[in-house]
């Protein structure tokens, strides 16, 4: 079998090829930029994405999925969709980091390429067509994020959580790539669509071996308990836009790896992993949720908090439903934007010697900045479910799809856990406002950044008043 | 059957020396051990007929990347006593864990559930059949997006060592090349006009101090 190619017949995976010049453009750039380069590299990088947005919108849609190289990549409305919100989430992410980094002296041109290429690590697990690429994609992502949490060079505190996060990374990969070894030995094609024909029937116990190996990988870059470890130390030794682009972006590759390898490849197996997931789903949603209620440090906090909400997008892949994936799909968007906002506001807080990553340091912040203390607290307020803001729709979401697939006793756990969850947020809510702010410093204005802040903070208001787009979103992605 | 045989014989150094890296007490053993797993699973490749494969894991990994590893190894003088001692007290635990886990794997991989009629079996290829020509003909073609993305894997780990390890050093005198080269014969040497001391034969010179 020899494929043809024809420059055309490539165009569904433009952002791809694309972003892949985009990197060696922007790595040359900023050599040859010199002095200029500290002004020059952000800017081109947030155009660099902003054209890559323009690109994929104008020649990678697609009215229905489709494979290319052999079948390794797959372009479908899912596809784009996910690399659209990735592309915004990035963007979102390093606008936010950029004084931060200047501030620090980690403002370097390598910290942008290696973000860029995390996200074409995840442009690549989103249209991933077989075993192979899904790896890859992972490897990708993985590693450039290994090196950007290890970016501040004299933190001992981010070399340590680096060195974590790689050796429990690599144990994850070799995890992972055992489990698909077994699935390719039984299946002999590496295929997502093949292996989902080639495994009709009862599974034999050599592939249920094969799958335990494969969700142990997806919950392990979920960052879902009993695999969590990694997450309150990479969250809390990072430097505080390091956890930005850890905590935000990546958490759709990981919905993208659960969706094409679970729901798409292992689909007709689905017996084998729901189990498992389950396990997975509800020891995260407790587990998080309750610890975070002992943390007194904010990144920390989070960290817990986003293992508490790994176990709510696993609840959706429990369901197991079309209306499960979606509300995944919608839960983890929604998540991803809360997530930003938050580190985003930890950032504007933070000042050279003052990282603000303790819940105390933001007593009384309603004093010192009150701006930001409204955005922190409408975002406290979404996280935790308050109705109008759009964190409400997305558990509802979740609920609807587990009560619809059966599931009455983890409508209830979900329920009750997120009860557990209100008391930690409201605590920051409180620090906030009723707590006296001492002597701790008035946070710097950015204006730019400021605005992006607010238009984040307002998106959580305003699709929570209308959450119907984003919704509709994410069912046309998936039907 | 020769072949069964050759195959339970390598398999069995190959266990032996991976369990020899992570059991021997001096890190350069450890390493060897490595390069002797690497060979044996070289071996086990060729009972497969993968023949490039086996011949590249020797060339790249026994050739190039075991002879670095070595020499980083060597270089590090690194206090095993101090490793190792964490290591003999939890290895309880270790051995423990992996007898369960062997265990368990042993009751799934038996024959039972995954013999050789469980997996798929691929067709022998005959003896002038090239898997070297097989895998060039792949590689650009079939599995081009792959190996690209292979590419900028390798071009990540470039930019994320050098950013991890380059660091300005205060004190530090690197060469400029391009001074180098621009540099003139003025810049360097300058011509004095000694004053001979009194005293001093002609034939005298060049055994005093070196200047």
């Amino acid at each position: 079998m020899t494929p043809t190619l024809s420059i055309a017949s490539l165009a569904p995976a433009l952002p791809e090829i694309y972003l892949a010049a985009a990197i060696c453009l922007v790595l040359l750039v900023d050599v040859f930029a010199g002095a200029a380069a500290r002004r020059v590299t952000p800017t081109l990088t947030l155009l660099v994405i902003g054209v890559g947005a323009a690109l994929t919108l104008q020649y990678a849609q697609v009215e229905k999925a489709m494979t290319l190289f052999s079948g390794m990549y797959v372009a479908d409305p899912l596809a784009t969709l996910l690399k659209l919100l990735t592309m915004l989430f990035v963007a979102i992410a390093l606008l936010y980091s950029r004084h931060f980094l200047e501030t620090r002296g980690l403002l370097k041109g390598e910290y942008y390429v290696l973000a860029l290429t995390a996200m074409l690590g995840i442009f690549v697990i989103v249209s991933a067509g077989s075993l192979l690429t899904l790896y890859i994609g992972i490897e990708l992502l993985s590693l450039s994020l290994y090196a950007l949490v290890a970016f501040d060079r004299d933190s001992g505190v981010a070399a340590e959580s680096a060195m974590k996060y790689f050796v429990l990374g690599a144990i994850a990969s070799g995890c992972l790539l055992y489990g698909m070894s077994l699935v390719y030995g039984l299946t002999g094609t590496l295929l997502l669509n093949e292996i989902a024909t080639a495994l009709q029937g009862p599974p034999s116990l050599g592939l249920i071996m094969g799958v335990v190996f494969l969700v142990v990988g997806v919950a392990f870059k979920f960052g879902g308990v009993p695999f969590h470890m990694w997450v309150p130390d990479v969250y809390h030794g990072a430097p505080t836009s390091v956890t930005l682009l850890v905590a935000t972006a990546p958490k759709i590759a990981s919905f993208a790896l659960a969706f094409r390898l679970l729901a798409e490849g292992l689909g007709n197996t689905a017996d084998t992993w729901i189990q498992m997931v389950t396990i997975v789903a509800v020891l995260s949603a407790l587990l998080g949720n309750v610890i975070a209620v002992a943390q007194t440090n904010l990144k920390r906090m989070l960290a817990y908090s986003a293992i508490g909400n790994v176990g709510f997008i696993l609840f959706g892949f429990v369901a197991g439903t079309e209306q499960g994936y979606e509300a995944s799909l919608y839960y983890t968007v929604v998540y991803v934007l809360m997530a930003l906002g938050a580190f985003g506001a930890m950032l504007l807080a933070s000042a050279r010697g003052f990282e603000a990553d303790e819940i105390e340091h933001y007593k009384g912040l309603h004093a010192r900045d009150p701006f930001l203390a409204l955005i922190l607290m409408a975002l406290m307020f979404s996280f935790a479910g308050v109705p109008p803001l759009v964190g409400f729709w997305a558990k509802l979401q979740i609920f609807q799809a587990l009560w619809e697939s059966g599931h009455l006793a983890l409508v209830v756990f979900a329920a009750a856990v997120s009860v557990i969850g209100l008391f930690y947020y409201l605590r920051i809510v409180k620090t906030l406002y009723f707590d006296s702010p001492g002597d701790l410093p008035v946070p710097e204005r950015h204006g730019a950044v400021r605005l992006a802040l607010g238009l984040n903070a307002l998106a959580v208001v305003l699709l929570g008043l209308f959450p119907q787009t984003l919704i509709e979103l994410c069912v046309q992605a998936l039907g | 059957m020769f072949v069964q045989l050759l195959f339970y014989g390598f398999s069995a150094i190959l266990i032996a020396a991976a369990l020899g890296v992570i059991v021997a007490r001096n890190p350069v053993y450890s390493a060897l051990s490595l390069v002797l797993a690497f060979f044996t699973s070289a071996a086990l490749w060729l009972l497969i007929e993968a023949e490039f494969l086996a011949i590249v894991l020797v060339l790249v990994y026994v050739g190039a990347v075991m002879v670095l590893f070595l020499f980083v190894v060597m270089m590090l003088d690194i206090n095993v006593e101090e490793i190792k001692r964490g290591f003999t007290r939890y290895a309880w635990l270790g051995w423990l864990v992996s007898t369960v886990v062997i265990a368990q794997m042993a009751a799934v991989y038996g024959l039972r559930n995954f013999g050789v009629d469980a997996s798929i079996t691929v067709a022998r290829s005959p003896a002038d059949h090239s898997n070297t020509r097989e895998l060039g003909e792949v590689l650009y073609t079939q599995y081009v997006y792959p190996f690209e993305l292979a590419a900028v894997l390798l071009l990540v780990a470039i930019v994320a060592a050098i950013a991890l390890t380059m660091r300005r050093r205060p004190g530090l005198k690197p060469q400029d090349v391009a001074k180098q080269v621009a540099v003139r014969r003025q810049d360097r040497v300058r011509l004095v006009k000694g004053v001979r001391a009194e005293g001093v034969s002609p034939e005298g010179e060049g055994r005093g101090e070196a200047p």
